[in-house]
């Protein structure tokens, strides 16, 4: 049941329902990025060297807006920031692995493929062969990524504007973000920083997003703290789940499960 | 020129984000504060890139039937409350959207 084999396709399957966002994400990179005016060759290469499609959509925005590029830097990092989050929680399964393995995979943790990977991570059972089912996961995503972006390219001013194809990623982040909040210091977190980057929203550089992630972060653990009973729990033993729920979800340390 | 050193090195900064504690801290043990902060990185940062893609109409904000995107995002971010499921968040908000456009155009 196991087998590297069983555990790439199963990787693979439990991804599928998450490229029905990404087709339409990437498809609209491609086709905006050429509206903002960037090559098509730079939109391709970002797909391949960058791989994360909010930080990227973002970029070509700023990059067609002419903001200086140490801000598009900056804001690109704080963009991809969560990542550290998803490295930090995966480490400890992937420590037995051999340095290849621990050079590939991380190209390609997203989101997307997170949410699966962790969730199969702490499921119970035999669990030598799990890199396979990151690796499925992750290779349909990026095989999904990039042929997106081509497409996009080429299609162009082909993809009527009316289709909203753009919304294909708050959608995705919506069904990836709202299981995840669990505590009330999360919905704090989550909503204040929502809400100071609408009031920022106009503010120059793109800062808006800096200034509500800060918020949003200090907010998140002043209430953790004060409210908090349980310090949170990080044993990262993840064998609690014998969860029943589907398993796309962007489940951040599942185990300290607690009720708000 | 610069745009490229530009997007190399925003691959490489992604790329090391990714890599930090697989391989490049996997040594150390990770200081509990620094897990706390880490934990409500995603949420805080995709909520503050959703949020404003929902609520805006043109730059200012609109919470009226003449921007359906709010409503759209709200029915999702219910069917994601309730069910878990990523097909179906996508599939009703993007429908919604669609539904919501055709009756305003009418």
């Amino acid at each position: 049941m196991t087998t590297p084999r069983a555990e790439f396709f199963m990787g693979i399957r439990d991804e599928l329902p998450i490229l029905l966002g990404t087709i339409p994400f990437g498809l609209i990179y491609g086709v905006s990025a050429r509206s903002f005016g960037t090559s098509p060759v730079l939109t391709q290469a970002m797909s391949l060297l960058v791989f994360a499609g909010s930080a990227q959509f973002v970029t070509v925005q700023l990059l067609g807006a002419g903001v200086p590029l140490a801000v598009i830097l900056l804001t690109a990092i704080i963009i991809n920031l969560r990542h550290a989050l998803y490295s930090a929680s995966l480490a400890p399964y992937l420590k037995p692995l051999g340095f290849g393995w621990r050079i590939l995979l991380p190209y390609l943790l997203t989101d997307e493929v997170y949410a699966v990977t962790i969730t199969h991570y702490q499921q119970p059972g035999p669990g030598a062969s799990r890199h396979w089912y990151f690796l499925g996961a992750g290779l349909v995503l990026w095989s999904t990524w990039q042929t997106g972006t081509a497409v996009g390219l080429v299609l162009g001013a082909h993809i009527p504007a009316s289709w909203s194809l753009d919304f294909a990623l708050p959608l995705t982040f919506i069904a990836l973000v709202v299981p995840a909040l669990k505590r009330g210091a999360d919905g704090i977190a989550a909503g204040l920083a929502g809400i100071v980057a609408v009031l920022a929203a106009g503010l120059p550089f793109n800062s808006g997003l800096l200034i509500a992630t800060f918020v949003g972060i200090t907010a998140g653990m002043f209430f953790e703290s004060r409210g908090g009973k349980q310090p949170a729990n990080h044993e990262r033993e993840g064998s609690v789940s014998s969860q029943t729920e589907p398993v796309q979800t962007l489940l951040l340390y599942p185990e300290e499960e607690c009720e708000q | 020129m610069m745009t490229w050193l530009l997007i190399i090195g925003i691959g490489i900064a992604t790329y090391g984000i990714r890599l930090s504690f697989i391989t490049i801290f996997s040594k150390r043990e990770i200081p509990p504060f620094v897990l706390r902060l880490l934990r409500f990185v995603p949420m805080v940062v995709l909520s503050a890139i959703i949020l404003p893609q929902l609520v805006l109409l043109n730059n200012s904000l609109n919470l009226t039937l003449a921007n359906p995107r709010w409503i759209a995002g709200l029915l999702a971010g219910i069917v994601a409350w309730r069910t878990r499921n990523v097909l179906l968040t996508i599939v009703v908000g993007m429908v919604a959207l669609w539904v919501l456009q055709a009756i305003l155009q009418s």
